[in-house]
């Protein structure tokens, strides 16, 4: 049988569910980033495969740009993530509620 | 069974088992090898489905830089000891995982309401995904959008910069030269801080520094 | 004359308003000089407006309309000029004016003395509004009026507690009246379309069945009841003697509370087509009069006993227009303004004499010190006790005559009535007695004097006009009767007797009155005086507790019931509802808290469940679920 654009659809839905649980299971805050940076290519690769399905360029073009910000994005974070350890001494999302009602 | 079924299910195995090993392993630096594994697993995909440039890209940003970068700050902040099992939020597990199940099903029949009905195959030329190719839609009709994303990034980086390095805040410093119109003025000097433009950062980990 | 007739009614408006603003600034007796010349100035106008009538050479009445007013109910706000009218004009502005006078000089030293006579003019611009309205609306409001300038007037003294009780107790019982008037204009209203006195007594005949003019008559009746303070609807008038005198006498006694009996004598086309209410008023009227002659007789407070006389005497008035007797009734009304305004001035003036001493126990012996107050008293006293040939003779006689003489059940009335002739004779002599004969027993340091003149004089008009009063209607020469003619040519009078029977009857009643007159002198003057203590005299004192009876049965329900209302209602049910609702926010707030645990993945399960929620919402909708 032959790969069709729903089989990287599936997978990409596996890989943003794997993602997804990650970021719900985990405390360890680089494990939660790691884990968006997961439900970010399996974006990416849908985006592509459906990209490849319309004969249109127009998927990979939305792939570089989902890449360009995520890796922003992962920079900025990063940075957040330092500066809150060295105050707080803890990498654990749960110690940082400070926003509680 | 051709090349592109073999090499899909053997990499889809490879993508989802990194997947997993980055939620489940309890060594932070391990997650990082999952995601790796995931990531170039990614590339491949990419690549199988005519996206060349872009798998070139997910393998130098993503999988050189961004991987680098978060076991560097995994290294940094001493991190990579063993995270402790226990959840503290209750119901927190089961829900997610219910959660997670929810979604899978409704993404899959999301998709097969649409795409997997058995189309005629398609090839990995119809769409090239070359430099060339890439770049006349980049700069032609995503221009703008290209420059805002730039942007972005500029701000990004500068924001780190200042976040990271400097820490808790600024303070200027100079001969203070009296008062004009009720507000205390100072002279921005050489000061003794390095920079030598009068801004000394002052955090809790740089000290050789004065106020 | 007769077109101006409207200044009556508007310059003591007018100086109302203008005592409003300036009488502190004009200060006495300034303010009470500007009112009395108000009124006086409306009686010349009433009188010359009055001549054509009385010489007869105008007989038909007169409508001046001002302007149109409510046309969908037929009321005009137009004035009508009518004997009936222009008899009870002269009145209102005559004694008015002379009650004005009088209160120059008594409210002297009275902190609000130009807001009194704001409150007097008032009056009597409201009091003419009733007696010259052409339609049952502009009597009405004339009605609501006086009613606001009594309870004004009768809590003048506000700051005393009981003076304020009894203004609101006044106005209250008579909105029980009103109550019944109004619902009597409703009716009127539904079945003749309009309520112009024209249009209603013209075709009264024509679209009255007996039983809805029973039940208009009736209700007009509770109206008038409540008004002229007949039975049970009394209560109030002896509670509003906590006004100053003036007022007692003027709306009390002379002019406002007679306004039932001018309604109801200006109404008898009405009556005369419901026997039984009729019936029903001279019955009130009797029994009413009774009931107040005998509790007169225990009171000690000289304002009350002539206030409680006057509620007898009311109801001499009532029993006279029931009995289709209008001309004696409205007569004895003209002759009761006369002397029972004079005794009320006169008792104002003892009372001002001994420094407001109103115990007729610690009176006595007065007659040498205030010669005046007294001859004027000893004139208004024979009148009111039915002596010929003083006023009260000549109308109560005539009442009493046409009741006996229509026979029947009637007779009862009469005998009642004559009965309470000899009662009235019996306890005017005892105040008398007791304030003016004797030893003096009045109170240290307190040195009774005449009054001052303008004080004095209109209690000497008034006592002439008690003397020759009731001349203006006697069996030799009814004069007053013709006057009246047209005012009731709708109506068919009760027969007056003829020949011997009128002069027995009469000379029964001067009987009655004789004797009370005798008894009282053995009593109070010849022996020593009696203690007058014990349980009759104290019910008596007391009205049969009628008031009390009043008290247990509505007064303290309804003041339960509000303090059920204030207390249950509003404190625990509505304001418990209010705190409710914010005590339900509050609880539903501490539930709602703990979902904003800061905790950044119970957060993410939120989101991640609203998303699966959201997929399901679309794939349903996109029917590719169910």
């Amino acid at each position: 049988m032959t790969v069709t654009a729903g089989w990287y659809m599936a997978l990409a839905a596996v890989l943003f569910v794997i993602g997804a649980s990650g970021l719900l299971l985990r405390r360890n805050a680089l494990v939660m980033f790691m884990s968006i940076e997961l439900m970010l290519n399996a974006v990416n690769v849908s985006f592509v495969a459906a990209g490849r399905e319309l004969g249109l360029l127009d998927g990979q073009i939305a792939a570089i740009f989902v890449m360009v910000v995520a890796a922003a994005e992962v920079t900025v974070g990063l940075a957040i993530i330092i500066s809150v350890f060295r105050k707080r001494a803890t990498a654990s999302v749960d110690e940082l509620s400070g926003m509680r009602g | 069974m051709n090349a592109e079924t073999l090499l899909f299910v053997v990499f889809a195995i490879a993508a989802i088992a990194g997947g997993l090993t980055m939620v489940a392993a309890r060594n932070p630096v391990y997650s990082a090898m999952g995601l790796l594994l995931a990531m170039f697993s990614v590339a491949v995909f990419y690549v199988l489905n005519g996206a060349h440039f872009v798998a070139a890209v997910q393998v130098l940003i993503y999988a050189g830089a961004v991987i680098t970068l978060f076991l560097f700050v995994i290294m940094l902040l001493g991190v990579d000891r063993v995270d402790d099992p226990h959840e503290s939020i209750p119901l927190q597990r089961p829900l997610a995982v219910i959660v997670g199940a929810g979604l899978l099903l409704l993404l899959l029949v999301a998709g097969r309401a649409a795409w997997v009905t058995g189309e005629a195959a398609f090839a990995s030329e119809d769409v090239s995904g070359t430099i060339e190719a890439i770049s006349d839609e980049l700069f032609g009709t995503w221009l703008i959008p290209f420059e805002a994303t730039i942007l972005l990034l500029t701000i990004a980086a500068v924001g780190t910069v200042a976040l990271a390095h400097f820490g808790e805040g600024l303070q200027v410093v100079g001969r203070p030269v009296g008062e004009v119109e009720g507000v205390s003025r100072y002279e921005l000097g050489s000061g003794t801080g390095r920079g030598g433009d009068g801004l000394v950062a002052v955090d809790d980990a740089a000290e050789e520094g004065d106020p | 004359m007769v077109d101006v007739i409207w200044l009556t009614i508007l310059l003591p408006l007018v100086g109302a308003a203008f005592l409003l603003f300036f009488g502190k600034r004009l200060g006495e007796p300034a303010s009470g000089v500007v009112a009395s010349s108000l009124v006086g100035v409306g009686f010349l106008i009433a009188v010359i407006a009055a001549i054509p009538l009385i010489s007869g050479s105008s007989r038909e009445a007169t409508h001046v309309v001002l302007f149109s007013w409510i046309p969908s109910l037929g009321i005009d706000a137009s004035l009508l000029w009518d004997p009936l009218s222009a008899m009870m004009t002269l009145v209102v502005t005559g004694v008015g004016s002379l009650i004005h006078v009088y209160s120059i000089g008594y409210m002297h030293g009275d902190p609000r003395y130009g807001r009194f006579f704001t409150y007097l003019n008032l009056f009597i611009a409201s009091m003419l509004i009733l007696v010259l309205g052409d339609n049952f609306g502009i009597l009405f409001v004339g009605w609501e009026l006086v009613g606001l300038s009594s309870y004004l007037l009768i809590s003048f003294w506000f700051t005393k507690p009981s003076a304020a009780a009894a203004g609101k107790k006044a106005f209250i019982v008579n909105r029980i009246g009103d109550l019944g008037f109004l619902v009597a204009l409703m009716i009127i209203f539904s079945v003749f379309g309009s309520l112009a006195f024209e249009t209603v007594f013209e075709e009264a005949s024509l679209q009255l069945s007996t039983a809805a003019a029973t039940a208009i008559t009736l209700l007009l009746l509770v109206g008038a009841a409540g008004k002229s303070a007949q039975l049970p609807l009394h209560v109030w008038l002896p509670d509003a003697m906590e006004g100053p005198t003036p007022v007692s006498a003027l709306i009390h006694a002379a002019t406002m509370v007679t306004a039932g009996v001018y309604m109801t004598a200006r109404t008898g086309v009405l009556f005369e087509l419901a026997p039984f209410s009729a019936a029903a008023v001279a019955t009130v009227g009797a029994l009413t009069a009774l009931f107040a002659a005998t509790i007169a007789v225990g009171q000690r407070d000289i304002k009350r006993v002539l206030a409680y006389s006057t509620i007898s005497q009311l109801g001499y008035m009532f029993m006279g227009v029931g009995a289709a007797a209008y001309v004696a009734g409205v007569f004895h009304l003209l002759t009761h303004a006369f002397f029972k305004g004079l005794l009320f001035l006169a008792a104002g003036s003892v009372i001002h004499a001994l420094a407001n001493e109103q115990d007729m126990w610690k009176m006595g012996g007065l007659r040498k010190v205030m010669p005046v107050t007294f001859a004027t008293m000893v004139a208004a006293w024979l009148a009111i006790s039915g002596i010929p040939p003083f006023a009260g003779f000549w109308s109560k006689d005539e009442i009493l005559a046409v009741t006996f003489y229509r026979g029947g059940a009637w007779v009862l009335l009469w005998i009642v009535g004559l009965v309470t002739a000899g009662l009235t004779a019996f306890y005017m002599s005892k105040l008398m007695y007791l304030t003016f004969w004797g030893e003096p027993r009045w109170a240290e340091g307190v040195h009774p004097h005449e009054s001052p003149a303008t004080m004095t004089g209109p209690l000497v008009v008034l006592a002439g006009l008690s003397v020759v009063g009731g001349l203006v209607n006697t069996p030799f020469r009814p004069a007053l009767e013709h006057f009246l003619d047209p005012a009731f040519e709708l109506v068919d009078h009760a027969a007056v007797p003829q020949g011997a029977t009128p002069w027995l009857l009469a000379a029964v009643s001067v009987a009655a009155g004789v004797a009370g007159i005798w008894y009282a002198r053995r009593r109070y003057v010849e022996r020593a005086l009696p203690e007058e203590t014990g349980a009759a005299w104290d019910r008596l004192e007391h009205g049969y507790y009628v008031d009390d009876a009043f008290g247990r049965g509505i007064v303290i329900p309804a003041r339960r019931g509000a303090e059920l209302t204030a207390f249950v209602g509003d404190a625990k049910i509505v304001d418990g509802a209010v705190d409710g609702v914010g005590w339900l926010v509050q609880r539903a707030a501490q539930l709602l808290r703990p979902i904003q645990s800061g905790l950044v993945r119970s957060y993410g399960l939120g989101i991640a469940a609203g998303v699966v929620g959201f997929v399901l919402w679309v794939l349903v909708r996109g029917g590719a679920i169910g």
